[in-house]
């Protein structure tokens, strides 16, 4: 998965916040969506699309959706 | 010999919560918002005088009353809860003398989570096929609501309180097939109410809020929502498989798939993630939420109320629970 179609799956998983809103950089845990419920959307689209499995404390330890792809790429 | 479900019936308290309710109380928590998410549009709740035991003996004197049982044949009470009347004597013997059932019966308590239901079948269908019992109670009843936090939007959503009451014996409605079990205590901090027990008997007096502005505190239900989804997408394929393997099946041959209820999102994970379709997959928590140990016996005998579940049916039941603790069993309508 590239990184531009990682951070429509990532947008994919919020119903209030507009796509255009997503970039590589996009801060997500500053979003006002962030919460239990995306964290878990977030966790789930990893494990069926990219079949890797991250836990709730790799979310919360990077910041940006590219900081996350890229761990994602190193597990 | 074989083993039995031979009748099954439930009980839920009288008070609702809605959505509505909930989301007065969580501005930013919409009713359509948890419908959609979780599919769940009320959760019952006991009132505070209201204990799991109490809702057990309803929903025994339920199946007792519409399928005619003499509670004289009862020989073994299997009662499953985390919310016992006190933390001793066995909640079953309380149970034992206000349903008045014969004092030559054995009576037990057993404490598990989700998975509580599929265990407690388990233990009813050694004690039949070993010749010690001809017909067990098996009650399962739980209080969440008790141990949560007044803040704890998410586990107020998801969780409602309800007891549901299986009678196992020779003969029956369904078959018992073979078990699949699982147990990680690794897993024990992801979903625990740390005080109260006998490692701290007294409240820690903790609370924090965490990033969500969810309380975390030992001395409320705490669940780590993300750790518990990894442990359900770790294990649940694997239990699925095993369950079919020792029953000589393939997910093909299952009519109906009647697994733990935890709410619209486990169920849509779990069935996408299995490849079962929508029509085979049953869902029963919209009008009571995540009753715990009650989920599939109350699933059940709605699939049966509604036609779901025929004569023939071969239904697939598998729960995970806290501990960890997960296992699964085949029934044979």
């Amino acid at each position: 998965m590239t990184l531009d179609q990682f951070v429509q799956q990532f947008a994919e998983q919020f119903d209030e916040t507009p796509a255009n809103q997503f970039s590589p950089s996009t801060d997500y845990k500053s979003l006002e969506e962030w919460g239990s419920l995306t964290t878990l959307g977030v966790i789930t689209m990893v494990d069926a699309e990219m079949g890797k499995r991250i836990t709730g404390s790799n979310l919360l330890a990077c910041t940006t959706i590219e900081e996350l792809y890229n761990f994602i790429q190193r597990i | 010999m074989k083993a039995f479900i031979q009748a099954l019936d439930y009980s839920l308290p009288e008070k609702v919560l809605t959505n509505a309710d909930l989301a007065l109380e969580f501005p930013e928590w919409t009713e359509e918002k948890i419908m959609k998410k979780l599919g769940i549009a009320e959760r019952h709740v006991a009132a505070e005088d209201e204990t799991a035991s109490d809702l057990a003996v309803d929903a025994a004197e339920k199946l007792f009353a519409e399928n005619e049982i003499n509670r004289e044949t009862v020989d073994y009470l299997i009662f499953c809860t985390q919310s016992p009347d006190y933390i001793l004597p066995t909640t079953a013997c309380l149970i034992q003398q206000r349903l008045g059932l014969p004092d030559s019966i054995g009576a037990i308590d057993v404490n598990l989570g989700c998975s509580g239901w599929i265990f407690g079948l388990s233990l009813a269908k050694g004690l039949v096929l070993g010749g010690m019992a001809k017909r067990v109670l098996l009650l399962t009843a739980e209080t969440y609501s008790k141990y949560l936090h007044p803040r704890d939007k998410g586990n107020r959503t998801i969780f409602g309180d309800g007891a549901a009451a299986t009678l196992v014996g020779c003969d029956g409605i369904a078959e018992i097939g073979n078990f699949s079990f699982g147990t990680d205590g690794n897993g024990a901090e992801n979903l625990i109410v740390k005080s109260g027990g006998a490692r701290h008997r007294k409240q820690l007096d903790d609370l924090q809020f965490d990033n969500f502005g969810n309380p975390k505190s030992s001395d409320y239900i705490y669940m780590n929502g993300a750790e518990i989804l990894n442990y359900t997408l770790d294990r649940i394929p694997g239990l699925i498989e095993d369950v079919l393997q020792k029953n000589g099946c393939a997910l093909e041959d299952i009519d109906l798939h009647v697994y733990h209820q935890a709410n619209k999102y486990i169920a849509n994970l779990q069935r996408v993630k299995m490849k079962i379709e929508p029509e085979k997959y049953y869902c029963c928590f919209e009008r009571m939420g995540n009753t715990v140990s009650s989920t599939i016996p109350i699933a059940l005998k709605e699939a049966l109320n509604d036609g779901s579940i025929k004569s023939g049916h071969k239904v697939l039941s598998v729960a995970q629970g806290l501990g960890y603790s997960w296992g699964g069993v085949m029934l044979q309508f």
